[in-house]
């Protein structure tokens, strides 16, 4: 709500970073429940770009840009692809499972390169956005995209806390920990495994359709391993101590990269890398763990 | 009295090792059978035989008059055969009432208790197969009935070991097991506290009904709480009988005993 209204005071390159933060947010937040089940996923772009090209394909052969449909579309071309290729992924743990993942996204990110009809190496532009079949006013858009965006990861936020307390969220630590135990308590490991990395593709999937209608213009780097990358900094960047650790995790991440870029169009990755190994050092548990040990001090001392 | 679980002619060989040479055997219904040899002599590869780990190359496992020799491990969990370690298998990063609680979800979940994806409270409503009450309750007796109480929010990776050996055994009654296969119950554990451990881990685990086979070396603990004895000697059963009779077995007596009591002294 705070969001929503304070939104409107928002200058406009403000509205853009923090609805970029919240598409990479809703990525984080799938690899979060991801490594909470012991794995990483070098290759979530994939399910981004994906996302990202089937809102940008609606409008450029449907003429749909309704961003609550391309939001949707996104999802479910990421969720496809993943219940797919999850039949492969889902047997691999560890190394084998971080670096498969990350081959299938340059394999599209390949496929995308040499394709034509789709803009090759420089992508297209995305319709501007609708909602609800009406366009808002050009002062609006930013707004109108900020707006949904913060709705629909507000919802898909609370359905992944509420995915947490469910027999199958208890159960990814455990996979982690222990699988031969987890089989022989009666589970299925890579059934639950499968389940999890549909869901995480769904996320990425929403969020690369947001990115795409906020940018306005999509390419082929969407599935580079480096934007893949980028997702996993702002995991452990946040902490996998709650739903709202990717969130905060994505805004710190672009006003860091931002500034950064500001600063020093030419060495901003070096300041990047610099605020990552100074937060794996001083908080291994991400930024999240400042706010798990404020809120038991006050709980101590209220 | 009818047989629970019936082994016949199982045979599994690692190379040039063999491991089971048809082995046979039928366990009778709320019986307590001791499995004894020593070190490869293929005690555990008949418990992962019947656990669906392994594979028998020939014969086959009936289980209440089903065959199971090509299950794996999770089906038969789920017909009632649970196994516990004999290196404790835990979730280390969970605390000891966690490791319970994702045992009885996994329990819900496979009984169609609203599936993987039901919301939070089937944790507190919902009666837990075997146990007919919720959860909590569930989780609370078995601790209970295993003296882990105390423990309940400790961290399961840093128990003392005799306390990670109890939880590795508490965590397969969640299912409320009908055939319970125990691997060295009371391995690491002092001898002193041998006979207490057992006697309360048969005593939980004959309460709720379940059929025990169980992995021991110690020689003591067998013939008091075993009914009947399987003698395991290079991957044949040599003998099958009650401890008294078993133990006082020559061929036992070579190949077993005397060099269980050599590897004691």
């Amino acid at each position: 709500m705070a969001l929503l209204t304070g939104g409107l005071f928002l200058p406009q390159w403000a509205m853009f970073i923090v609805t970029i933060a919240f598409a990479k947010a809703l990525v984080a937040l799938g690899l979060m429940i991801l490594l909470r089940a012991g794995l990483i996923s070098f290759g979530q772009a994939l399910y981004y770009c994906l996302g990202a090209y089937a809102a940008g394909a609606l409008g450029r052969f449907l003429g749909i840009a309704d961003i609550f449909v391309q939001m949707l579309a996104g999802a479910a071309a990421a969720g496809i692809a993943a219940f797919i290729l999850g039949f492969l992924l889902a047997k691999y743990r560890g190394i084998f499972f971080g670096l498969l993942s990350l081959a299938l996204s340059m394999i599209l990110y390949g496929l995308l390169v040499k394709n034509e009809t789709l803009g090759s190496t420089d992508g297209f532009n995305i319709l501007p956005s609708t909602l609800f079949g009406t366009r808002p006013g050009p002062a609006w858009v930013r707004y109108a995209v900020l707006a949904s965006a913060a709705v629909v990861s507000l919802g898909l936020a609370l359905v992944v806390h509420r995915y947490l307390r469910t027999p199958l969220g208890r159960l990814a630590p455990a996979i982690k920990d222990n699988e031969i135990r987890v089989e022989y308590m009666g589970a299925s490991a890579r059934y639950a495994v499968h389940v999890i990395y549909v869901v995480a593709a769904v996320l990425a999937g929403v969020g690369g359709a947001l990115a795409a209608t906020t940018v306005g213009h999509i390419d082929p780097d969407m599935a580079f391993w480096t934007t893949s990358g980028e997702f996993i900094f702002i995991t452990i960047l946040a902490g996998t101590g709650s739903v709202a650790a990717p969130f905060a995790g994505a805004l710190i991440y672009e006003i860091i990269h931002t500034t950064a870029y500001d600063l020093s169009p030419n060495t901003w990755q070096l300041s990047l890398g610099a605020a990552l190994l100074i937060i794996i050092v001083f908080l291994p548990q991400g930024l999240w763990s400042l706010v798990s040990k404020m809120s038991t001090r006050y709980a101590r001392h209220p | 009295m009818p047989a629970i679980l019936d082994a016949r002619g199982l045979c599994k060989r690692f190379g040039a090792v063999t491991a089971a040479n048809e082995v046979s055997a039928a366990i009778e219904k709320d019986t307590v059978v001791g499995l004894i040899g020593t070190n490869g002599a293929g005690k555990t590869t008949f418990i992962n035989m019947i656990t669906g780990y392994l594979k028998p190359e020939r014969g086959a496992i009936e289980y209440e008059g089903r065959d199971i020799t090509a299950l794996p491990p999770r089906e038969i969990t789920r017909l009632g055969i649970c196994r516990s370690f004999q290196i404790p298998q835990l979730y280390g990063s969970l605390s000891v009432w966690e490791n319970m609680m994702v045992g009885i979800g996994i329990v819900l979940a496979n009984a169609g208790q609203g599936g993987f994806f039901a919301r939070g409270r089937i944790w507190d409503t919902r009666p837990v197969p075997g146990y007919g009450r919720p959860a909590a309750e569930v989780a609370e007796h078995i601790l209970e009935r295993f003296g882990l109480a105390d423990y309940r929010h400790r961290n399961a990776q840093v128990l003392p070991g005799g306390v990670r050996k109890l939880l590795d055994i508490a965590l397969t009654m969640v299912a409320k097991p009908r055939l319970l296969l125990l691997d060295e119950p009371t391995s690491g554990v002092s001898a002193q506290e041998k006979f207490g451990i057992m006697q309360m881990v048969l005593e939980a685990v004959r309460a709720e009904g379940a059929t025990v086979l169980f992995v021991e070396h110690d020689m003591e603990v067998v013939s008091r709480f075993a009914q009947r004895v399987l003698a395991f000697y290079d991957g044949r059963i040599i003998a099958d009988a009650a401890p008294e009779v078993a133990l006082a077995d020559p061929e036992v007596r070579r190949h077993v005993v005397g060099r269980a009591r050599a590897a004691h002294a």
